[in-house]
């Protein structure tokens, strides 16, 4: 069993547009390439070119349709990954301490020299955010790109979570939840963002921010001048003339 | 207590090396950091800097670095000698395989040019690949256009002189209302998802006409379920609301477009329905300040939109008083549009009345001076934030040109084109149709063509036929079949060659088009066609040249592959003289170079192609001497001059005092300096000249300063067209070049010089259903579904069926079903979605493969449950006397979306069906894991 931290002094994090998320995987494999590259063993992928790929991904987008009575059907894209809880589960239930959170800042991750691939904690992620990792045998999961977000290599502006800087559509955003007049916090409180499954008690840092309403636009109609192209003419007429330079 | 924490290295060095160039995952251009260690790719995320995409980069961009590692990689030229389809080839040195090129070309060349057809698939490289083209000789060259969105780009530059993406966008910084027609994923990626974010975080709003509710329409604000191919009603319906209401901008109509212009209202002249003209030619309007006609472009002129002129008898009107009768018509009200588009008449008058308050009532003021080509001066900039976006999904319908006519004359109506807020021309547009080229394809043999192959015809004069009415082109294009087919009609090129229709040829050139598969309708007969033989038992196309980077599907029906390289290890220009990176304030270019070197025996095309044109002694590839002009692309970027100081690249170019912008001698530095700078090179437009381009004569001398044209060329925009009217009066039986009769009816009503619908021409009765297909977000066409990151979120397609036929036919999760049009038969595995036009049932496109191709296993979900619609679509229109391509009838756009279909229930089968016998592979068998680290 591992502990968590009674506290951390920051608690950075994502926040999840879901009324400007379309769906389109780039933040999945800005993902898979940045962590395939860095943070531990790469992400690999079995029969890449046959029947069944499988590789491991830190991070997905799900699609769900959503109908509802007298309300048009619709479609929400919904990215998931490690939602850093403060109550992790995934982190109580690790036998040698592989899995932790860090003090200073909340990221939850996997020291893969301790890992023993038993995969009890993917088993205890309500969110199913953890992947084993099919070579390696060791557990995969979001760093919060923690060797981008303070890494002195790069430019300031670079500084942010892979997933952060290529989304297109400026979806997904990167802070610190925990201080209440953050960029994000603020977010959260203006948009009704809302934790995943708060019932299952993980306290997660993540946060989704809901669709705004659709299929509600304005109503109404225009009034006509006119029913017919002679009538049309003939407001045209009086409507030029008071036009500059009209007569 | 928490376990002490690893120490972790926070700064690890990210690469070697970054080497920025430009993405070509898709057609987007976007610019892309490369991030090397030990000299390979690690890493590939977007340029900050860029102005395309500002540093975001999609999925497919990011996944690059599992295109250039592809399994599916070419390596070495390739000589067929098995027959066609056998994929019985053997490896062939460069220097044979340009001989073997030669041996074939040249005595066309010499004898009969219009033999030898080049035609280009996703090229963006098509100012060379013409220049090659025409320096040949042959009449029959194009690239993909014709069965992309040509539609779309030739209405454009019919009404207003631009068209979306290349050619303009969204004013994003400031558009309040954005409409975006039928669009899953466009070329502009990553573009319409920054901006869609960004209006978003504005509070403005976006609606999504659309028949399925995915990827952009899934964040639309409104979603509109749109029945297929009904568009142009809706859009319609628009308009006869707008105008029945005044809500239409009488001001930009009076000065910046055609509505004032008088029309020859004698119905029996030849000229009846063109412009009264002065006697130099020059179109009339009546002068609000004297009452009296005044060239339309005369200095101080206030065009009048009501003006009237009586002369011998005969009351001539201006194009005001045609929208007038034309636009209140009720057939256009959106009553009748709501059966056919399926959306309420309550709906279609709501989005017409929020369109109004938003361009008028919610205006925008840019305190910016400026003056038009009248001498007039505007103290400001008035904007109407309404914009619009669309592509195939309105333009591959046999009616899209004259919708995307609708759509244009809409923003037009509505002053939101050229606007602050609303749509913006990217130069070297805007362009008049008028100040394009016209259609050649006049050659004779050993000489090159008389002018360009492609251009924008003003009347049936410029048609290319012969005097018995027969077309000069293989496709077609420029014929009565397909009069203003600005971009040909790739998807004809094999059926017409194979059936002698107009001719037959002897060598067919692909470049990057997949025309044994996706990119082909009717796949399985152009199949037969690639194979057929003659009595002698010669191929019916004795020879075939094919050019593709990857073991595409395409692959084992050419005699001769030219193996290109992939896109990080070549050098490409997205020119001014192209298709460039502008935005609505910026001139742009760009570069490709080679931030890798292949580790195969290949070359970049366009480097082939210049040798090719070098051993063939082509114009403009040799020196006087004849010794090779160019060694390589890279040096034609650099060294080629279209016109004296105009080059494919604009930036970086040599004066007399040192280093220019636009016009300008080479520079031989030019391409070191693009990659020192990103790979990319912008201007930007000054302020005074940035909107009102047409007419602003600020903009029109930054143009000619930039080399864009050699004069100002202000013009208006034609909201009633005179080149389609004089088409229009041909059909009337008018003048001296008139159209065969079996054409005669079509044209008669798709020339309507004032946009109109019709019902698509492909629909059947008895086929209730309509069948799309869907761009996916996350792969392009043929190129990304070998990619073993992108292919684990497209692995198959389904087919998605609307919940009244799925619960109609009782369907449940794991069936199959039968699919049969006017064509063919395809049984595909099926699942439900909800948000779908009821009408309608679709797939992703291009996710289904050949067994064997791409180097993927044969039991690949891609090569077994994944399926084309394209077997159900004939490249012929069923019901027609003769061969009459399924194509729209103005400009020959390929109608994919016409498709109707009858569905039922089936069987499952083993796999998809049509099922095809698995390709040879002419690549290695790709590996069994992937654990891509370079940097260990």
């Amino acid at each position: 069993m591992t502990t968590l931290p009674d506290k951390t002094d920051r608690k950075l994090g994502l926040v999840i547009d879901l009324d400007t998320c379309v769906g389109c995987h780039a933040c999945v494999v800005a993902c898979k390439g940045w962590n395939t590259e860095n943070y531990g063993a790469p992400l690999s992928d079995q029969d890449p070119y046959g029947a069944d790929p499988t590789g491991t991904f830190l991070n997905r987008v799900h699609s769900y349709e959503i109908t509802e009575p007298d309300a048009a059907p619709r479609l929400v894209h919904f990215p998931k990954s490690c939602l850093h809880c403060d109550d992790a589960p995934c982190v109580t239930v690790c036998p040698t301490g592989a899995s932790y959170k860090r003090v200073e800042d909340g990221i939850v991750l996997v020291n893969e020299a301790d890992c023993i691939g038993c995969g009890l904690c993917a088993w205890a992620c309500p969110y199913g955010a953890r992947e084993l990792d099919a070579a390696e045998g060791v557990m995969k999961k979001c760093t919060l790109c923690v060797d981008r977000i303070y890494n002195e290599t790069l430019p300031e502006e670079d500084r942010e979570p892979a997933c952060v800087r290529t989304c297109p559509a400026g979806a997904r955003h990167f802070g610190d939840l925990a201080d209440p007049d953050s960029a994000v916090s603020q977010l959260v409180a203006e948009r009704g963002g809302y934790d995943l499954l708060p019932e299952q008690g993980t306290k997660p840092v993540n946060k989704y921010l809901p669709p705004r309403a659709r299929d509600c636009g304005p109503s109404g109609a225009l009034t006509p001048v006119a029913e017919d192209p002679r009538g049309f003419l003939g407001w045209l007429d009086r409507a030029l003339s008071k036009l500059p330079g009209g007569s | 207590m928490p376990k002490d924490q690893p120490g972790l290295d926070m700064s690890p060095p990210v690469s070697d090396e970054v080497r920025r160039t430009t993405c070509y995952m898709c057609a987007c251009r976007c610019g892309i950091n490369v991030h090397m260690k030990a000299g390979k790719v690690a890493y590939i995320e977007g340029n900050r800097d860029h102005p395309v995409n500002k540093g975001v980069l999609c999925a497919k961009g990011s996944a690059g670095i599992m295109q250039v590692n592809a399994p599916s990689r070419l390596r070495a030229p390739l000589r067929r000698v098995g027959p066609r389809g056998s994929g019985e080839f053997e490896e062939i040195t460069w220097d044979a395989a340009l001989d073997l090129a030669v041996s074939w070309i040249r005595p066309l060349r010499d004898s009969a040019p219009e033999k030898f057809a080049f035609f280009t698939g996703r090229d963006q490289s098509q100012s060379l690949t013409g220049l090659w083209a025409q320096a040949f000789g042959t009449p029959n060259y194009a690239a993909h256009g014709g069965f992309c969105s040509v539609n779309m780009a030739a209405a454009g530059i019919y009404t207003m002189g631009g068209a979306f993406w290349e050619f303009g966008q969204p004013d994003w910084e400031r558009t309040k209302l954005f409409l975006l027609f039928g669009v899953a994923e466009d070329h502009d990626s990553n573009p319409i998802k920054m901006g869609i974010g960004r209006l978003k975080a504005r509070g403005g709003r976006m609606v999504g006409i659309n028949p399925i509710r995915t990827g952009y329409n899934a964040v639309a604000d409104d979603w509109f379920g749109i029945t297929p191919g009904t568009d142009g009603l809706l859009i319609l319906a628009l308009i006869h609301e707008l105008m029945r209401a005044g809500r239409i901008d009488l001001d930009y109509l009076a000065r910046f477009t055609n509505a004032p212009i008088l029309l020859n209202g004698d119905q029996k002249s030849n000229d009846h329905g063109l412009p009264l003209t002065d006697d130099g030619g020059t179109p009339l309007v009546i002068d609000r300040r004297t009452g009296q006609p005044a060239p339309w472009n005369g200095q101080g002129v206030e065009p009048d939109l009501t003006g009237t002129i009586r002369r011998a008898g005969i009351t001539h009107r201006t194009v005001m008083h045609e929208m007038a009768t034309h636009f209140m018509d009720p057939q256009w009200s959106a009553d009748a549009a709501e059966g056919p588009t399926g959306i309420p008449a309550a709906r279609i008058r709501a989005l017409a009345a929020d369109l109004a308050r938003t361009a008028f009532d919610e205006a925008i003021e840019i305190d910016q001076p400026w003056t038009d080509f009248r001498g007039h001066r505007h103290q400001k900039m008035i904007g109407r934030p309404v914009s619009v976006h669309a592509m195939r999904g309105i333009s591959a319908h046999s009616n899209g040109f004259q919708t995307a006519r609708a759509l244009h004359v809409l923003q037009i109506l509505l002053g939101a084109v050229e606007t602050p807020g609303s749509m913006r021309f990217k130069p070297p547009y805007p362009k008049p149709w008028h100040g394009h080229p016209k259609p050649h394809a006049a050659g004779k043999p050993g000489q090159p063509l008389d002018g360009p192959h492609l251009g924008y015809p003003a009347g049936p004069d410029d048609l290319l036929i012969n005097p018995d009415g027969s077309p000069k082109r293989l496709d077609k294009a420029y014929s009565w079949e397909a009069p203003l087919a600005a971009h040909g009609l790739m998807h004809m090129v094999i059926p017409n060659a194979h059936a002698g229709d107009p001719y037959r040829i002897d060598t067919l050139l692909l470049y990057m088009a997949n025309m044994a598969w996706n990119s082909s309708m009717n796949t399985d007969d152009t199949i037969a066609m690639l194979t057929e033989t003659d009595e002698n038992g010669d191929y019916v196309i004795p020879r075939i040249i094919y050019s593709d980077a990857y073991a595409s599907e395409t692959i084992a029906y050419a005699d001769l592959i030219l193996p290109d390289t992939t896109y990080l290890e070549r050098h490409d220009c997205i020119s001014l003289l192209d298709r460039p990176i502008c935005e609505g304030d910026q001139v742009a270019d760009a570069i490709r170079w080679p931030v890798i070197q292949p580790d195969r025996d290949v070359r970049p095309f366009q480097s082939v192609l210049i040798a090719l044109g070098a051993r063939l002694g082509l114009p403009g590839f040799v020196t006087e001497d004849g010794s090779p002009k160019y060694a390589d692309y890279a040096d034609y970027i650099t060294n080629h001059e279209r016109r004296p100081g105009v080059g494919p690249l604009a930036g970086w170019r040599m004066s007399e005092t040192g280093l220019t912008q636009g016009r300008g001698a080479p520079n031989a530095g030019q391409i070191d300096s693009y990659i020192a700078n990103g790979g990319f090179w912008t201007h930007e437009i000054p302020a005074e000249a940035q909107f009102f381009k047409p007419w602003n004569t600020a903009y029109q001398d930054f143009a000619v300063s930039m080399g864009f044209y050699d004069a100002p060329q202000p013009y208006l925009f034609e909201i009633w067209s005179p080149p389609l009217r004089r088409f229009q009066l041909a059909a009337e039986g008018k003048g001296d070049r008139q159209p065969p009769e079996h054409l005669r009816a079509d044209l008669a009503r798709a020339m309507a010089p004032l946009p109109t619908w019709y019902a698509p021409l492909y629909g059947a009765e008895d086929y209730p259903v309509h069948a799309l297909t869907q761009r996916p977000m996350a792969m392009y066409h043929s190129w990304g579904s070998q990619n073993a990151w992108l292919r684990q979120i497209h692995t198959s397609n389904l087919l998605y069926l609307p919940t009244a036929i799925w619960d109609a036919q009782g369907f449940a999760e794991g069936d199959w079903a039968r699919l049969t049009s006017p064509h063919g038969e395809i049984t595909v595995p099926v699942a439900l979605m909800a948000a779908l036009n009821p009408h309608t049932v679709w797939t992703w496109n291009a996710i289904g493969k050949r067994k064997g191709a791409w180097a993927l296993d044969g039991d690949a979900p891609e090569a077994t449950t994944g399926f084309l619609l394209n077997h159900l679509i004939g490249e012929c229109r069923p019901g027609t006397q003769t061969r009459r391509s399924n194509s729209d009838p103005v400009t020959g756009q390929a109608a994919w979306f016409d498709l109707r279909v009858r569905i039922e229930k089936a069987d499952p089968p083993e796999g998809a069906r049509p099922a095809f016998a698995p390709l040879r592979s002419p690549v290695p068998a790709a590996p069994r894991h992937l654990r891509w680290k370079v940097g260990r």
